[in-house]
């Protein structure tokens, strides 16, 4: 257990130092961080004396030290478009994608495994052929076609709910919440179901799957041998076995959940670190697109740590070297 | 025993490559499914159309000449106020919807198969080398795709795609930011078509026969090439037809962003962009008939995906 | 024929499998009885139908098979055509069941005791705390040492024997009437397999259990069984004491079968072997399914299905033992 955890800290130290790698080079060599600086119109002596000063003529390795060590400490340099610290703008942006990434979380999980359970105990039923449909055309259509379809349905035609935005957002310390206003809820919806849809179907297929696949043991046929009720079964024996992939696919997921929110954020205007993103590659932004890099590098490490360790909770047989079988 | 003589011949098989063809499982599971018939007509026809684009399309949209700003805005042909040749509308330069499509859709299929090829063939190239040569080359490829795989490959497209813009400085015409496309989208997708080639050829380079080609002499490149990726080309074929679905996506995500092609030269997502400024002041056919044009073509190659990987695979099903 | 009562009883039973292709008969009228404290051993090459037999009686025939006809009766009480529920109620509690493989049996992610008290609470109106104390006597009683301290691990902290008697726990927990055990030591190392069968035997005993081993072993029929059905294509080839069919088999191919048990007394040369394999469903042949292998095979097998005959303790269903069969005195 112990040595698992290491060894898996040790592959994310490895990911965050390549990513780092990357989000440096890209920082150093695609951007110019001079412009951070310095307007364009200023004279090349003058911007020779701010890259002396940068430390740009130093060795590259000392630079790349320094680049690192001033991320850990959240100094990703200031933005060229917003003359700002990028560390504030993404800091100022973060609540807004998390909340909107959970959102759609929770939506995905919850129906994308109701779904599945329901299509893998009833496989021929007209309720399972609705689900599958969907499933497929949640795989096949591009995100930003069903976030467009939402709004004209349920902004423009029916006026339900808004088209764009974050709704009105109450200020907790740092943290801007929309969790607690009503029009903040609504403005939640459509984003969270936009940006959900894929992931519901993925949950939905693999739950399906891995119930049908559980259903088929040895144990689930011994379990209905011991006359356990058929929910019991079902919903106790079958269903745990199959969450047990389901976590590490929404664990894994919740990476990916927060990078496709670039397109979410984009379609509903959706004031997030992805909206934030698409502006810096749009127009050419280096020091936020490093940054946002580095920042989902993290996100991601951090959850597939945190699966690992949870995955050791609900199945005992990773268990084994914390408790001495007799 | 004069009936086994007799079936003898027609037992041997068709010998031409199209006889065999017609005679193999994929083709009977091919003739089975409808979905899969109807799937394969849509694509077909979707290449047809945007190949014969300048042949069909009333108007060649990416021609600022030809677009006149008094048909701005016009409905389909149906409605009242609609008038011909604009059969499904015009947007708010007065372009005609319907050829924007079919000009649109050549775009989204140049980037897209353009996007796999490369890809494809970066990833098979890499796999090959990797599971040849193994040690270091092996584990620096490797480790570098699970790096990449870590992230969607929207991001990575994006990135790239923004990092190629920062190198290039300045406004790019519409050539080079279609090779920009498809550069960032080979890129993203490579790591799909690395890892299955480097298993089937750690699989295979034990086997006799490839022992038999190095002990005559045969230099490894030709070993790698002549003898192992013949045994490898029924997997990526799979992993090509699905990517180009997501390849396509990927390009109209990008446009529909604003990163990918320019409005002067627009491709499907581009269309959509467009359309989605409008969707409030009413005129919802510019992004409508752009959005179920790929909708459709996406659908279709993924279903075509989903058959060819189940009867090139039995075991999968 | 007694006045006591089988706990089991098997009368003409049919299960069929529906395909495109039509209903293949994976049993054709069978009929045998068990009695209390009994054992039966059925033996059979695999698709014999002996663990669809087993899978009937505690009635898990999964879609799309079917039971096609006769009757299950437990003691003397109809379950074939029972609700589902019923059966439910009935399975567990009355017809404990043990599978092959004790590695897949159990559920990993549940303790040993949640699963025990769970199966007993199931069938019983025992409070857990009274549950967990039964679960732990019935652990004991399989000869878990310790088990006070076992009965919280998890499954795959056990050795495979081990779990085998965990199974085993787990299908007597409510004291059920009839045991069907569908090849209890076939998954286990042979040094194991012994003592898991020396435990059920005693478990039967002291419990008055009826036990239904379904197995490909000879050996542990031998060994086990009062008595044994040896099965053959869906049908009961022969029926009768243990060591009369081991010792003097009446039917074609028990004969063959017995000839494949190496015995150290008779010093046999070499060991039987019948040719040929046992037909698939799809292709049972008509008349008697074993006439294509059979040596002693005549115009008669090819037609017409063997009845079971009565002869002395066994039943055979053979055609060479019909009286009115013109070659019957030349084997026997």
């Amino acid at each position: 257990m112990l040595a698992f955890t290491i060894r898996r800290a040790l592959q994310a130290i490895g990911v965050l130092l390549a990513v780092g790698i990357i989000a440096f080079a890209m920082f150093r060599f695609a951007g110019d961080p001079v412009n951070q600086i310095v307007s364009l119109d200023t004279p090349a002596a003058e911007r020779e004396q701010v890259r002396r000063s940068l430390g740009l003529d130093d060795p590259v390795p000392v630079q790349f030290v320094r680049y690192l060590a001033q991320s850990i400490q959240g100094d990703f340099g200031v933005s060229y478009q917003f003359r700002q610290p990028v560390s504030d703008l993404l800091a100022e942006r973060m609540p807004a994608t998390l909340e909107l990434a959970i959102c759609a979380t929770i939506f995905s999980t919850v129906f994308g495994v109701l779904m599945g359970v329901y299509s893998g105990l009833r496989r021929d039923s007209f309720l399972t052929k609705v689900f599958q449909t969907v499933s497929l055309v949640g795989i096949s259509l591009p995100t930003f076609l069903i976030g467009i379809l939402l709004i004209y349905l349920f902004a423009v035609t029916l006026g339900w709910l808004p088209s764009y935005g974050r709704g009105d957002t109450v200020q907790i310390g740092w943290w801007s919440t929309g969790l607690l206003t009503v029009s903040g809820l609504k403005a939640l919806i459509m984003p969270s179901i936009t940006l959900g849809l894929f992931q519901m179907t993925l949950i939905m297929r693999i739950v399906r799957a891995e119930m049908m696949e559980v259903l088929r043991t040895d144990y689930i046929k011994f379990a209905r041998a011991r006359g356990l009720t058929t929910r019991a079964i079902h919903f106790g024996h079958a269903l745990k076995n199959t969450l047990v992939p389901v976590i590490t696919i929404v664990g894994l997921q919740f990476g990916s959940v927060i990078a496709f929110a670039i397109i979410t954020e984009t379609v509903f205007q959706w004031p997030g670190m992805g909206l934030l993103f698409v502006q810096a590659v749009q127009n050419v932004d280096i020091p936020i697109m490093a940054a946002y890099l580095m920042l989902v590098a993290l996100i991601f490490v951090a959850i597939n740590l945190a699966v690992d360790i949870l995955y050791t909770v609900v199945d005992p047989r990773l268990r084994t070297t914390i408790r001495q079988p007799t | 025993m004069t009936d086994a003589l007799q079936a003898a011949p027609t037992a041997s098989g068709p010998t031409t490559w199209a006889g065999r063809f017609l005679d193999s499982d994929v083709w009977a599971s091919f003739k089975r499914s409808k979905l899969t018939m109807a799937a394969a007509f849509l694509t077909l026809l979707f290449l047809a159309v945007a190949i014969l684009a300048g042949v069909l399309a009333p108007q060649n949209p990416f021609d600022p000449a030809q677009l006149d700003l008094l048909n701005s805005r016009l409905p389909p042909i149906w409605d009242a106020e609609g008038q011909t040749p604009f059969l499904l509308g015009s947007d708010e330069q007065g372009r005609d919807i319907f050829s924007a499509i079919l000009y649109g859709l050549r775009i989204s299929l140049l980037v897209g198969f353009l996007g796999v090829a490369f890809s494809a063939t970066l990833g098979i190239a890499l796999g090959l080398v990797a599971g040849y040569l193994g040690g270091t080359v092996d584990a620096i490829i490797m480790r570098v795709a699970d790096v990449q795989l870590t992230f969607p490959a929207i991001l990575i497209a994006l990135l790239v795609d923004g990092v190629v813009k920062a190198v290039l400085g300045g406004q790019l015409d519409p050539a080079t930011t279609l090779s920009v496309l498809v550069f960032s989208i080979g890129l993203s997708f490579w790591v799909q078509y690395a890892r299955t080639v480097r298993g089937s050829v750690m699989v295979e380079k034990n086997k006799d026969y490839i022992a038999a080609a190095r002990l005559i002499g045969l230099p490894a490149p030709v070993i790698m090439f002549r003898h192992i990726l013949p045994n490898v080309m029924g997997p990526v074929l799979v992993i090509a037809t699905i990517n180009l679905a997501l390849a396509i996506i990927t390009e109209a995500t990008l446009s529909f962003l604003g990163t990918g092609m320019p409005e002067t030269m627009p491709s499907l997502g581009t269309l959509i962009r467009i359309g989605n400024n409008y969707l409030f002041s009413g005129e919802w056919w510019i992004v409508a008939f752009p959005g179920i044009a790929l909708a459709l073509l996406v659908l279709a190659i993924n279903l075509l995906g989903d058959w060819l990987r189940d009867a090139l695979n039995p075991k999968l099903r | 024929m007694s006045v006591v009562q089988p706990v089991l009883s098997v009368r003409d039973l049919r299960v069929e499998f529906v395909t495109r292709r039509g209903a293949l008969k994976a049993i054709d009228g069978i009929s045998f009885d068990i009695a209390k404290g009994e054992v039966l051993g059925v033996v059979g090459e695999s698709g014999a139908g002996k663990s669809v037999t087993g899978s009937a009686v505690i009635g898990l025939i999964d879609p799309p098979g079917r039971i096609a006809g006769g009757e299950i009766l437990l003691s003397g009480m109809r379950i074939d055509n029972l609700p589902p529920e019923e059966m439910r109620r009935i399975r567990g509690k009355r017809i404990g069941m043990i599978f092959q493989d004790p590695l897949t049996s159990l559920n990993p992610l549940y303790r040993v005791s949640e699963q025990l008290v769970e199966t007993i609470r199931t069938h019983t109106n025992l409070s857990s705390s009274a549950a967990r104390k039964r679960a732990i006597d019935l652990l004991a009683d399989v000869g878990i040492p310790a088990p006070e301290r076992r009965i919280d691990s998890y499954p795959h902290e056990f050795s495979g024997g081990m779990r085998q008697r965990v199974v085993i726990a787990l299908a007597l927990c409510v004291e059920p009437e009839l045991i069907i055990a569908d090849e209890p030591t076939t998954a286990l190392d042979v040094s194991v397999q012994a003592q898991i069968i020396a435990l059920l035997k005693r478990l039967g005993r002291e419990h008055g259990t009826a036990i239904m081993l379904v197995t490909h072993d000879m050996g542990v029929i031998a060994e086990t069984a009062d008595r044994v059905a040896v099965m053959y294509a869906g049908r009961i080839a022969e029926i009768g004491p243990v060591r009369d069919v081991v010792q003097n088999p009446l039917h074609p191919y028990a004969k063959g079968l017995m000839g494949a048990i190496p015995s150290l007394e008779s010093a046999a040369d070499r060991l039987v072997q019948i040719p040929g394999s046992m037909p698939r469903l799809s292709a049972i042949p008509p008349g008697c399914p074993f006439n294509p292998r059979c040596p002693y095979v005549f115009d008669r097998c090819r037609v017409e299905r063997p009845e079971p005959i009565q002869q002395s303790e066994h039943r055979v269903a053979c055609h060479l033992y019909d009286q009115s069969s013109v070659r019957s005195e030349a084997v026997a």
